[in-house]
């Protein structure tokens, strides 16, 4: 992926994880095989996950467009963050299993919310791809990104965090495992730095 | 917009007769309260906490289980919490969740503090301007049987105008563990 993806507003930095243009990420791109991510979604699958909700976030792009093209899973987009913990609760109380995804901005809207699964002893998984951490431009970004693994940890929730892109769905399967065997919540921070960051370009 | 008239009490066991595998979620305050002297029952799954939730603990329900009637009822401050949630389940489309909102106007748990639907918000309307296709209000007794079977029939919004008095406490169980297994237990078999 060359200059030729920049439009002089914004991009990000030439990876193969990500591709986006004027602020969207762009049409069709995110049906593109992608390896990690892809082996992230297999993860899923195999854990039986069947409700995927999320607030969308490019670096779940290609997540959310194999979830909607799933048979056996609903994709679900929802307003803010916190919905999908009590769709996820609602789920688990149906006999389905959920995951949640969302940027670590969205993980400060969940807090309150998330005494539904720990009072409930109830399962939750969450992917929660990074803002903030490495590279980032708009330091809007940083207080949560900052906060977010702390935020989740205070709440009672176990976080596990990838670095590098071999071990995403290793990571992500061992998580659901976790969330679901031992009916726990846990979130799997996705590093911005395997996400890729964006690049804003005058 | 004058008070609602409807008795909370009376107006929910109505509501909940005959549940036989209906599915109920309540909000946290008054509805978990008028549910459990309704009549407690495994298949009512309370909400004690987690304000907003309730709407879409049942868009997850009725998803996982498209054969089942799901009915989530709750307050107007509950409801208020989590209006994002109107347009979530409207962007589903489902045919087994329907929502009742008891409105009384009054942030009941806390002293009666006056809500939004006190002055002025119209929550049918905004479920109709969330994609909702069936939204109604319902205002007098006589309305609460043939709102009855719609709730169980239909994916329907309604609105309950209730009395703002306060009912007797009537507390369900609070255990949220408890009331997860028990639930699941009944819906899904040990």
């Amino acid at each position: 992926m060359g200059d030729s993806h920049l439009d002089g507003r914004w991009s990000v930095l030439p990876t193969p994880d990500l591709w986006i243009v004027s602020g969207v990420a762009k049409h069709g791109a995110s049906m593109e095989p992608n390896g990690w991510q892809d082996a992230v979604f297999e993860a899923l699958r195999r854990a039986r996950i069947r409700q995927v909700g999320y607030v969308p976030d490019a670096g779940h792009a290609r997540l959310i467009a194999r979830a909607h093209a799933e048979a056996d899973m609903r994709a679900v987009v929802l307003t803010t963050e916190e919905e999908g913990v009590a769709l996820a609760a609602g789920a688990w109380l149906g006999g389905d299993r959920a995951v949640l995804l969302m940027q670590s901005s969205g993980v400060g809207n969940c807090v309150n919310m998330l005494s539904l699964p720990l009072n409930c002893r109830m399962p939750f998984l969450a992917l929660v791809t990074m803002r903030g951490e490495w590279g980032e431009f708009n330091p809007w970004q940083v207080p949560m990104g900052n906060a977010a693994g702390p935020v989740l940890a205070a709440m009672g929730v176990l976080v596990r965090r990838v670095e590098r892109a071999e071990d995403a769905a290793e990571t992500v399967e061992g998580a659901a495992a976790l969330a679901f065997d031992s009916a726990v919540p846990v979130a799997v921070l996705l590093a911005q730095r395997l996400i890729g960051a964006k690049v804003w370009v005058r | 917009m004058s008070e609602g008239q409807l008795d909370r009490r009376a107006a929910v066991a109505a509501l909940l007769r005959d549940p036989g595998d209906l599915l109920v979620v309540t909000g946290l305050g008054g509805t978990t309260y008028d549910a459990g002297a309704a009549g407690d029952r495994p298949e009512n799954f309370y909400l004690w906490g987690a304000m907003g939730a309730a709407a879409m603990v049942g868009l997850g329900l009725a998803l996982a289980r498209p054969a089942r009637r799901v009915l989530v009822l709750t307050g107007d401050g509950e409801m208020l919490m989590g209006l994002g949630a109107l347009a979530t389940i409207a962007a589903q489309a489902l045919p087994n969740l329907a929502v009742a909102v008891l409105d009384n106007g009054r942030f009941g748990e806390t002293g009666a503090q006056l809500s939004h639907t006190a002055r002025g918000t119209d929550l049918a309307a905004v479920a109709r301007g969330c994609g909702w296709g069936r939204a109604c209000t319902v205002a007098a007794a006589g309305d609460l049987e043939d709102l009855r079977l719609r709730l169980r029939n239909e994916p329907l919004f309604a609105v309950v105008r209730i009395a703002p008095e306060e009912a007797p406490r009537v507390l369900p169980p609070r255990d949220g563990a408890l009331l997860h297994h028990r639930f699941r237990a009944a819906l899904l078999g040990p």
